[in-house]
């Protein structure tokens, strides 16, 4: 990957990753986290790991973004107020945040890591082989465990999800507005 | 070739600013999408060290954290949809029911 390009790509995922902390509307904020996960993902693919790219832009950009998006549409928060929160935590946060990247700097530009990585990887780097070979033999007890993982996920998410059973009232000030409303549900 | 510290600088800094997202922000989706990208970030620095020691454990943990993240907005997602049907707020200013 020549380096024109990767300027471009990170000063491209720099930017949308502020539009996703800056931006008002959550719908706005979420298209912001998308370019910045394809731009990541496209820098996985410059980087050799071409099999990680694709699967970064299937999953995120074609799943869990559409999730995100529909639960926004869900609640209807394009309709919420503007954020609030106290300006001393937003002062703090930012402080907090400038500390943080200063460290990171500091440790970063002492890697020993700043020479090129080799010129020429393995052929089969990236390569669904490759990744496939770790992930059944070195990596096969983590592998079955994450489908226990998702399982418990998928579980955990439709129980939470699903509606409360009719005999327990939603806690809430105002019943009449909200019966008025879970017609709609 | 890039420099692999480039890619960890750019790791850094997407890091912070999700850092800052979740500190900031108050609406509970956008501090669950702050979430991700610092998630994003970390696979980032792994697939730029799997790149420089030409190795594919990297990638495999990348793989890893992408199964956590989707059950994380998974179970978060419904969590929030939970909690707007009883309070109808995302704002974590407004849930202040377990606070101390």
């Amino acid at each position: 990957m020549p380096l024109w390009f990767f300027v471009f790509l990170a000063a491209l995922s720099i930017i949308s990753a502020l539009g996703v902390v800056l931006q008002r509307n959550p719908v706005h904020c979420l298209l912001a986290l998308i370019v910045t996960l394809m731009t990541i993902g496209v820098l996985f693919i410059g980087l050799g790991a071409v099999t990680v790219g694709f699967l970064q832009i299937i999953v995120y950009v074609g799943a869990i973004m559409v999730l995100f998006l529909f639960v926004i549409w869900l609640l209807n928060l394009q309709a919420m107020p503007a954020n609030s929160g106290h300006l001393a935590l937003k002062l703090l946060g930012a402080i907090g945040a400038a500390a943080l990247v200063a460290e990171l700097f500091a440790f970063f530009t002492q890697v020993p890591a700043t020479a090129p990585p080799p010129a020429n990887p393995p052929a089969d780097y990236g390569s669904v082989s490759q990744l496939a070979i770790a992930l059944f033999s070195n990596y096969l007890i983590a592998f079955e465990v994450t489908s226990i993982l998702l399982l418990a996920a998928v579980v955990g998410a439709v129980a939470l999800a699903r509606r409360a059973p009719a005999d327990t009232e939603p806690r809430i000030a105002q019943t009449e507005t909200r019966a008025a409303k879970s017609e709609g549900w | 070739m890039v420099p692999a510290s480039y890619f960890l600088i750019l790791s850094a800094l997407l890091f912070t600013i999700g850092v800052a997202g979740v500190l900031i922000r108050r609406n509970l989706i956008v501090m669950l999408m702050s979430i991700e990208l610092m998630l994003n970030a970390v696979n980032l620095a792994f697939v730029a060290f799997s790149r420089t020691f030409s190795s594919a454990d990297g990638q495999v943990i990348v793989f890893f954290v992408m199964t956590v993240a989707a059950a994380e907005a998974a179970v978060g997602l419904a969590i929030m949809i939970a909690v707007f049907r009883n309070r109808e707020t995302v704002n974590a200013d407004e849930l202040t029911l377990m606070r101390w």
